[in-house]
């Protein structure tokens, strides 16, 4: 099985490495195909191993070696395939391959085609270290490599200035984060002195409580930075400046989910300190709802997925947060498939019409593109959680877990933002699809995409509607290492009241969408229309006024106080002063060149001259040496010490 | 007494034939002498018992070294007189003198001789020559290949400087003029 | 009347400074090389007579080292005074002074 493992992991890394190639060249079909073909490959090893796990149920571990030994710290290269990171493989491989797939058609007319899928893939290896590795050490070494690829990615058309600076401020966020992230991992190498999943977690009950709190606060905000948990949250919708295939892989379905990763590799230590967890299952649903309304009155097709992946994130952390760790990570295998298609149709969309990302400006487009109307509306449903696709199935299971856990309020907050998420899914549906063909008053002819990249994304589309019948043989692989908690409300009555209400609400909240954004007569929006004078959609739009807050209360502060470092501190004293040394040097530079005339006899005289001045040297050291009570003698007879 | 009448007569003739080697105005002179002077080298290599390394010193200097000299300066003009620095001779001297006094009396302070110990003692009962051979290829083995491999790069170096058109420099050409070389030498590749 | 090591070092540093002062004094370049031999035979000397009265065999090895890489020396050296020969007419060191400062 090591084979697999291997073959698994470094095939990303083989492709990168020969998309690399090929870089700077323009651009080459073969740079996307191979690494695409290798990503199958990874896929193939990663299914071979799932079967592996599920028919023995053993956990595949390796040594691949040594990396720091030092003292007590030992931390090897060491990769584990168990029920969780097999998972989360089988969600990485499949969703990347359909992504890299869809990519050679997507960055067709690119002409940095061959860098893109270097990046790619690169991605997808620092993703396979992250979840592969049996270690915080590797998992960190992974958690940098995606954080770098994203910001690479993010920033991939970098000639575009809102294209750098959201991919620095992604990896700026990001790196704030992971500075918590590394102090919680400082703390369980200090307490537990190892850093091995398994051998840490063991030693963790007989620590004292605050310590583990402490652990828990800090991993999480790591977690919080690269899932965009709310206040680190601005990035992602930002983030939606790169590439559409990098945002359906990286931040949708993949990287973004490395945060509920964590928490559920973590499990042992979250389950030992509840409160954090609750703050964990509080922050989740208040994102949940915080960004649904967001997405309620976005104008960006890209930035209302992104903040509806916000949302299905805060989701994944409530479940995790109230210690319904499978149920977090079915949701967030089954939300990588119909988020990743969800927004690979919104590519399509995007390439149809040159770009343009306002909803407003679309419209019928079902006539033109109608397989992609397909995708992105089951896509939609999967999403909303209406039966029988795939988000009902996980949707409802938080639902319960929150409620049979008789957390009430995060169990109406979450119900709530159910009905947000159908409304503002359906709301894009209906505007980009139905209505009227607004989009030739702009005079644009959209195409419907490549047929290879619609065949690529059909796996996608077969997997949100079915992933949800894999609920019960999912249970019970995973529950060999999670928690084996069955969320199952008592009363009978009561769990179809709460499931039927749950999908009447979701049903009417997509009949309200189509009623209010399907008609013909939706204009434009130029902000003279009531409803965008009202104090509530202008607090949405600005998405709550959080970037102006940011932007005011930290990133001016700063820049004064880096202004008032730079002219007063740096230029008056540091800078003198090493200009100063400079100058010195420079002047007896000056002074000596005439030494350097490039007569070789002179110089040679000059090295004679050097001979004889380390000759005396070395006679009067040996002299001294010899010596050293009349030399003492001599200073203090000179009136030297 | 034999030793110190053979020390002191070669010791006198080297330091003269040096002394002209490095003093004259005929470059012919100056490799004569110089020739010469190593030849008295080797003598002190006799008398100090060290048979290969004066064997040496004659086939290789006197023989190897001069006779590349000698061609040497057949691509010279050495009929005319060699122009000297007319600069400061008494920096020259005094700086020589100063250097020999130093190392002199870096000399003359008691050398503790009983720190040094024999690495690669003289064998008894074997010939000088047998010796080195002993110790060359055992212990210096590594090295003795390097230095072979050194003086086969040097004589490809020395061929392939002399006998190649290297009137050509790169670094002293400008840029149109490389060019124009590549070209050239593209040419010949083609052809 | 018996020939000590100390003998042979001053020789050695009689030789070796006339070597000196033939390398400051030299213009030709030929002449140049010419004096380096003499630098490089008399520190062989010094090795052989310290080998001898040591009883240690090292210096003769070194001072086999220093006549091979001096014969080296020398093939690279001429080849190089040869081509600077054919360009420039002239092996005059005054001339060299293209890496001035």
């Amino acid at each position: 099985m090591e084979i697999f493992l291997y073959t698994a992991l470094f095939s990303p890394l083989l492709g990168s490495l020969f998309a690399t190639l090929f870089a700077a060249k323009p651009k080459l079909l073969i740079a996307g195909i191979v690494p695409t073909l290798l990503l199958g490959v990874s896929f193939i090893s990663s299914s071979v191993l799932l079967a592996h796990i599920l028919s023995t149920g053993q956990v595949v571990h390796v040594e691949m070696m040594t990396w720091m030994e030092a003292g007590d710290l030992y931390i090897p290269f060491g990769f584990v395939v168990d029920q969780i990171s097999v998972t989360m493989m089988m969600v990485v491989t499949l969703v990347s391959t359909v992504v890299h797939i869809y990519a050679i058609g997507y960055m067709d007319h690119d002409k940095s085609f061959n860098r893109f899928f270097a990046w790619l893939s690169a991605f997808v290896f620092s993703m396979l270290i992250l979840v592969m590795s049996d270690n915080f050490a590797g998992l960190f070494i992974g958690w940098e490599g995606v954080g770098l690829c994203s910001w690479g990615l993010i920033g991939f058309w970098y000639y575009k200035e809102s294209a750098t600076w959201a991919a620095n401020e992604a990896f700026i966020m990001n790196r704030i984060a992971d500075l918590g992230m590394l102090v919680g991992i400082f703390l369980i190498y200090s307490n537990t002195g190892t850093l091995q999943y398994t051998e840490a977690f063991a030693a963790l009950p007989s620590l004292d409580n605050e310590t583990l709190t402490w652990m828990g606060i800090f991993l999480f905000i790591g977690a919080m930075g690269k899932s965009a948990q709310f206040p680190l949250h601005t990035w992602l919708a930002d983030a939606m400046e790169g590439p559409t295939p990098v945002s359906a892989l990286i931040h949708a379905a993949t990287m973004v989910t490395a945060g509920v990763y964590l928490v559920i590799r973590a499990n042992p230590l979250y389950d030992l300190i509840p409160q954090v967890g609750l703050f964990i299952a509080s922050l989740g649903a208040f994102v949940a709802i915080f960004a649904a309304s967001m997405a309620l009155v976005n104008r960006d097709m890209k930035k209302i997925i992104a903040y509806s992946t916000l949302s299905q994130l805060g989701y994944m952390f409530a479940a995790a947060g109230l210690g319904a760790y499978w149920v977090a990570l079915f949701h967030l295998m089954a939300h990588a498939f119909f988020k990743a298609l969800l927004f690979l149709g919104a590519g399509n969309v995007m390439h149809a019409m040159d770009n343009e990302l306002d909803p407003f400006k679309m419209g019928g487009l079902k006539k033109t593109m109608r397989g992609t109307f397909i995708m992105m509306t089951v896509a939609s449903i999967a999403l909303a959680g209406i039966f029988p696709l795939a988000g009902f199935f996980s949707k409802d299971l938080i639902l319960e877990a929150a409620f049979v856990n008789h957390h009430y309020i995060i169990y109406s907050v979450l119900l709530f933002t159910a009905g947000l998420t159908a409304f503002y899914s359906f709301r894009l549906i209906a505007l980009i699809f139905h209505g009227e063909q607004r989009y030739k008053i702009f005079g644009i002819h959209p195409h419907e995409a490549y047929k290879f990249m619609l065949v690529g994304m059909s796996p996608l589309l077969l997997l949100a509607i079915i992933a949800g019948s894999f609920k019960m043989p999912y249970y019970e692989m995973v529950t060999a290492l999670l928690p084996a908690t069955e969320y199952h409300v008592h009363s009978v009555a009561v769990y179809w009241a709460m499931t039927i209400g749950t999908q009447l609400l979701a049903a009417s909240a997509i009949l309200f969408a189509y009623k209010k954004y399907a008609r013909n007569n939706i204009k434009v929006p130029d902000g003279s229309s009531a409803v965008e004078q009202t104090f509530v959609y202008k607090l949405l739009i600005n998405q709550y006024y959080i970037p102006l807050i940011y932007e005011e209360c930290l990133i001016k502060p700063y820049r004064t106080l880096s202004r008032v470092f730079w002219k007063e501190i740096d230029q008056k004293i540091i800078d003198a002063s090493v200009d100063g040394i400079a100058n010195r040097f420079y002047s007896t530079g000056e002074a000596t060149r005439d030494m350097q005339s490039g007569n070789l006899s002179t110089m040679l005289k000059w090295m004679v001259a050097g001979l004889v001045v380390l000759l005396s040297l070395a006679v009067v050291f040996a002299f001294a040496a010899s010596h050293p009570d009349d030399i003492k003698l001599l200073l203090s007879g000179l009136g030297v010490q | 007494m034999f030793e110190a009448i053979a020390f002191y007569l070669f010791a006198f003739l080297t330091i003269i034939m040096f002394y002209i080697a490095v003093t004259t105005s005929q470059a012919l002179y100056a490799l004569t002498a110089l020739a010469a002077g190593m030849i008295f080298i080797s003598a002190f290599f006799f008398i100090l018992g060290a048979d290969f390394l004066g064997a040496v010193q004659i086939v290789v200097y006197s023989g190897a070294v001069m006779a590349l000299y000698a061609f040497g300066m057949m691509f010279f003009d050495t009929t005319r007189d060699l122009k000297e620095k007319k600069g400061n001779k008494y920096i020259v001297a005094g700086l020589s003198t100063l250097a020999a006094i130093l190392v002199v009396i870096i000399f003359s302070a008691p050398i503790v001789g009983d720190n040094i110990k024999a690495l690669y003692p003289v064998v008894e009962g074997a010939g000088n020559t047998q010796e080195i051979g002993l110790v060359l290829f055992t212990k210096y083995l590594v090295p003795f290949e390097v230095a072979a491999v050194m003086l086969l790069v040097a004589m490809i170096a020395g061929i392939v400087l002399a006998g190649k058109k290297m009137d050509a420099s790169l670094t002293l050409m400008s840029e149109e003029e490389i060019q124009e070389l590549e070209k050239e030498k593209n040419k010949e590749v083609l052809s | 009347m018996d020939i000590g090591l100390n003998h042979y070092l001053v020789l050695s540093t009689i030789l070796f400074s006339i070597g000196l002062v033939g390398v400051m004094r030299r213009k030709n370049l030929l002449m140049l090389f010419l004096a380096t031999e003499i630098l490089l035979n008399s520190v062989n000397i010094a090795f052989v007579a310290i080998s001898h009265y040591y009883g240690d065999l090292t210096g003769q090895m070194f001072a086999f080292f220093v006549i091979a890489i001096a014969a080296s020396e020398v093939a690279v050296g001429l080849g190089l005074l040869i081509v600077w020969h054919k360009r420039h007419n002239n092996i005059d060191l005054d001339t060299m002074s293209s890496m001035r400062g």
